[in-house]
């Protein structure tokens, strides 16, 4: 037994103070072991096999020639498949995407559908067996063409209500002095997270154990429980390390055809996508056309703002892109409507990514608004300014913070906006344009029920343990100075553990709301075993543990508009010869409650910007109407922004703690990304004249819109 | 034991040999991570476009799933794991954890053998597409922000490390040119 020492009268103050990741010296040495790295006795490798038609029906897998190939140890496909349970609602409040319960049926709904796992010794031979296997199918029209006057398209909720409607619209629109109506669009886009998924089955002792590369361990365990009719006690997933997720990495094909295969073989089995197999396998971001239309007085206040948004989905999920969500919160007008529709297509399923409606929405609003200063001669801030809202402009609630205008005005100060001049087309240093662009952001700030586990040790240490998943936030990182904060001991005597469903139930890392939601439930654990431990006192060799629980705090929370903010400024350079667009510099000041560790917060702001860059400039995944699937589903055809590409990015904040949140955080994940396309979109109007309501903005768009010539 | 499907070959991996039989498929990235259990180096693609598994080759980077283990025998060949003395961080390791140059790790072990790569090939002088001047009377390029954006163009990292990464080369790079000119002098 040892004294228990916690430091009751000499608060420590980690949080706030820049804190290398607890984790980094493995990753800069490359200990750190990620989902397909975990060593197994007797693993065997599994290769998916996907459709190579759009539509139709598999008629059959010619399994024999494969089965008598070196190493082969079996072809999973829906003739001789384990059945899943799929009529379930799952943690987010979802039904499953039918896209990872695999083999099912011979239906093929999309171009790279998983038909058949082949098993073998060596991931080499399961791979060639893979490429031999011949499948045949059932051929039927498909429909994977998404455009805005699609007949199919019908209103859908999703998270939220298709549909929020107050005033005369057509009324006001007449009214205004100033009318913007235009038409938006943003590409298919995808994760690309380094990582591809991964994940080990095995059984052991009657239970299922999934090593596994995702968001969340308990949600998995929840998916896979409910898919395979097991108890989920009876589930473990672990997930210590993960490349990157962006909101692809959920419960998808790779798991549950590796818990098919383990089950079947009574062995080990590892399967991991191919980069090119992510593409159709691991959702992405739909393409959305928007229409905008904006009403003004002639000192730029709104009358009517209207914003409908098209997405496409596949036919065995839907999902809803929620892009017109953004004015609910942004904006208000005297007529305000806002609508979400969706179209079923022959495509592979979209998912969350990035600021989810946020991230294409904020483009269309961000840059309409910027026409709408252009028409009514005001400055792009000072218009955004003029509209700032008192409360929710749909829901009516109070914001519990709305600090927009401290983050434009510091922004400015920092950018040196005063000294813009307005017009467009006008500046030129060789055969380069310049122009410069801002653009509000702003993302929800939530919590979600988690549990938390805190011991004192006997060493005079603490564990902690919680299933969260830090997919590169930092959240590990963070938890632990939060976690040192609550228990008044220095940092280095905390050590935190995370991605274990064993751990309890947790928020997944998602929704901005990760670290929110774990700080949440270490704070509490920590707090009363901090009060427990009697200076001076002993802790027995089993250390004293102390769990919690905030679902009972979360639900007393009061109703308010919850949410984070941003201003984002670009400046770029645009090539009158070749087209190419360069973003010179970028800033980005944020109002997103406490920051934890200034750090690893100022990098994920900047990756969020970064993001942003890449949706604006590069990012596009192309869908051939032919085939259905898409052209170049790789890292080379699909570009995503390289250090090439990224000038100096700037992010900083402003004071804005969350006064209801234990600490003060409200959520940095996603609110990064969103404005960030429109900033620099805006800021290729100031360079050109020309504007590009059609990402990304390609080299050959610019040349094609033509603009101020020599 | 050489067959008509595999081959004995001896590699030398951060100074230590290892001569093992491998499937004539294999990469040198496979037999790293499923045989060696090497597992720094990473997989991101798998076909060359990301930079994820970057190693050494004779001092020299490669891409280590582009190439073939059977075409790595007698190599010298240097990996993540290699770079670090005892508890001593490489200077571009240091630099890459103390300035935050990654958020999940997964880009890291490439980034940071390409990083090493970089420093080394910029202070022999070789140009880049970024440099000005590359007649050889007009010495070797500053080493600046567009230098090294430039010639680690090949390392993507998704989760957008660029500004803290390009930070972090930059401060190697200066404690090695320090380092250097120390010895000399």
């Amino acid at each position: 037994m040892t004294t228990a020492t916690t430091g009751a009268a000499a608060p420590t103050r980690a949080v706030g103070t820049a804190h290398t990741r607890v984790e980094g010296r493995d990753k800069v040495t490359g200990a750190a072991r990620y989902a397909g790295e975990i060593p197994f006795a007797d693993l065997a490798h599994g290769w998916l096999v996907l459709s190579t038609v759009a539509r139709g029906r598999v008629l059959s897998v010619e399994t024999g020639p494969v089965l008598d190939m070196p190493g082969v140890l079996t072809v999973l496909h829906h003739g001789n498949a384990p059945r899943l349970h799929t009529d379930y609602v799952g943690m987010l409040g979802v039904p499953p995407d039918l896209t990872a319960a695999v083999f099912q049926n011979d239906r093929v709904p999309h171009a790279g559908w998983p038909v058949a796992l082949v098993v073998a010794d060596t991931s080499e031979q399961a791979r060639e067996a893979a490429e031999a296997l011949v499948v045949t199918y059932e051929r039927e029209p498909h429909d994977v063409a998404f455009s805005a006057g699609h007949p199919d398209a019908y209103p859908a909720d999703g998270h939220m209500p298709a549909l929020t409607e107050k005033g005369d619209l057509e009324a006001e629109l007449a009214a205004s002095a100033h009318v913007v109506d235009e038409e938006y669009t943003t590409p298919e886009e995808h994760h690309g997270m380094m990582e591809p998924h991964a994940a080990t089955a095995r059984w052991d002792g009657g239970r299922l154990e999934v090593v596994d590369s995702n968001q969340g361990t308990t949600w998995v365990v929840d998916e896979l429980a409910r898919m395979f009719s097991l108890d989920a006690s009876a589930v473990r997933v672990r997930s210590e390390h993960v490349g990157g997720g962006f909101g692809s990495k959920g419960v998808r094909a790779h798991q549950v055809s590796a818990v098919m295969a383990a089950t079947v073989l009574q062995r080990p089995v590892r399967v991991v996508l191919t980069r090119r197999q992510m593409f159709s396998l691991t959702g992405y971001r739909s393409p959305t056309t928007q229409r905008i239309r904006l009403g003004a007085d002639p000192d730029g206040r709104l009358r009517a703002l209207d914003h409908r948004s098209l997405n496409q989905t596949s036919t065995v999920w839907e999902f809803v892109e929620p892009s017109a969500g953004v004015a609910r919160i942004m904006y208000d007008a005297d007529a305000h409507r806002t609508e979400n529709r969706v179209v079923r297509l022959d495509v592979p399923s979209p998912t969350w990514m990035r600021a989810p409606g946020e991230a294409p929405g904020s483009f269309a609003v961000e840059a309409a608004l910027d026409e709408l200063a252009e028409k009514c001669g005001i400055d792009p801030m000072e218009l955004r300014l003029r509209n700032e809202p008192d409360g929710g402009p749909v829901s009516g609630l109070p914001f519990s913070s709305r600090n927009l205008a401290a983050c434009f005005r510091e922004g400015a100060r920092r950018f040196g906006w005063a000294d813009r001049d307005p017009r467009p087309g006008v500046r030129r240093e060789g055969r380069w344009l310049l122009g410069t662009g801002t653009a509000a952001a702003s993302f929800p700030a939530g919590a979600m029920p988690s549990t938390a586990a805190v011991t004192a040790e006997p060493d005079g240490t603490f564990t902690v343990r919680i299933s969260a998943a830090d997919i590169g936030t930092g959240a590990r990182t963070a938890l632990t100075l939060v976690a040192a904060d609550a228990l008044r001991v220095p940092v280095e005597r905390v050590r935190t553990r995370i991605g274990d469903s064993d751990f309890g139930p947790a928020m997944i890392a998602g929704g901005s709301m990760g670290t929110r939601s774990w700080a949440w439930a270490v704070t509490a654990a920590a707090g009363e075993l901090r009060e427990r431990l009697v200076p001076g006192g002993t802790v027995p060799p089993e250390g004293i543990t102390v769990r919690s629980d905030t679902t009972a705090a979360l639900a007393a929370l009061a109703q308010k508009e919850r949410h984070s903010f941003g201003a984002q400024f670009a400046e770029v350079a645009v090539d009158v010869t070749t087209g190419e667009v360069r973003v010179r510099r970028m800033l980005g000041i944020f109002a997103a409650g406490r920051i934890v560790n200034p750090l690893t917060a100022r990098n994920q702001l900047v990756g969020g910007m970064t993001w942003g860059i890449s949706m604006a400039l590069h990012e596009e995944a192309v869908r051939d109407r032919a085939s259905g699937g898409l052209y170049g589903a790789d890292l080379a055809g699909y570009h995503v922004a390289s250090h090439a590409d990224v000038p100096a990015i700037e992010a900083d904040w402003v004071d804005d703690p969350d006064p209801d949140d234990p600490v003060g955080i409200k959520g940095i994940g996603e609110v990064g990304i969103v404005g960030a396309a429109a900033a620099v979109a805006n800021a290729v109007w100031h360079a050109t004249g020309v504007r590009h309501r059609n990402l990304p903005i390609r080299p050959d768009r610019v040349l094609e819109a033509g603009g101020p010539r020599v | 034991m050489a067959t008509s499907t595999s081959s004995t070959v001896t590699l030398n991996i951060n100074g230590e040999k290892h001569t093992l039989s491998v499937d004539h498929r294999t990469t040198l990235l496979d037999a790293l991570r499923e045989r060696l259990d090497l597992t720094g180096t990473k997989k991101g693609c798998d076909q060359g476009q990301c930079g994820a598994c970057t190693v050494l080759v004779d001092g020299r980077r490669t891409v280590s799933c582009l190439q073939l283990a059977v075409a790595s025998d007698a190599r010298e060949i240097t990996t993540v794991e290699g770079l670090a003395e005892g508890d001593r961080l490489h200077p571009v390791q240091q630099a890459f954890l103390d300035l935050d140059g990654f958020q999940c790790g997964y880009c890291t072990p490439g980034q940071i053998c390409s990083a090493v790569a970089v420093i080394e090939e910029h202070a022999a002088g070789w140009p880049s597409a970024a440099t000005g001047d590359v007649r050889p009377e007009a010495g070797p390029p500053a080493l600046t922000p567009e230098e090294i954006r430039e010639r680690m163009s090949g390392n993507l990292c998704r989760c957008g490390a660029y500004v803290q990464i390009v930070q972090a080369v930059a401060r190697a790079a200066a404690e090695t040119r320090t380092e250097t000119e120390e010895a000399a002098a």
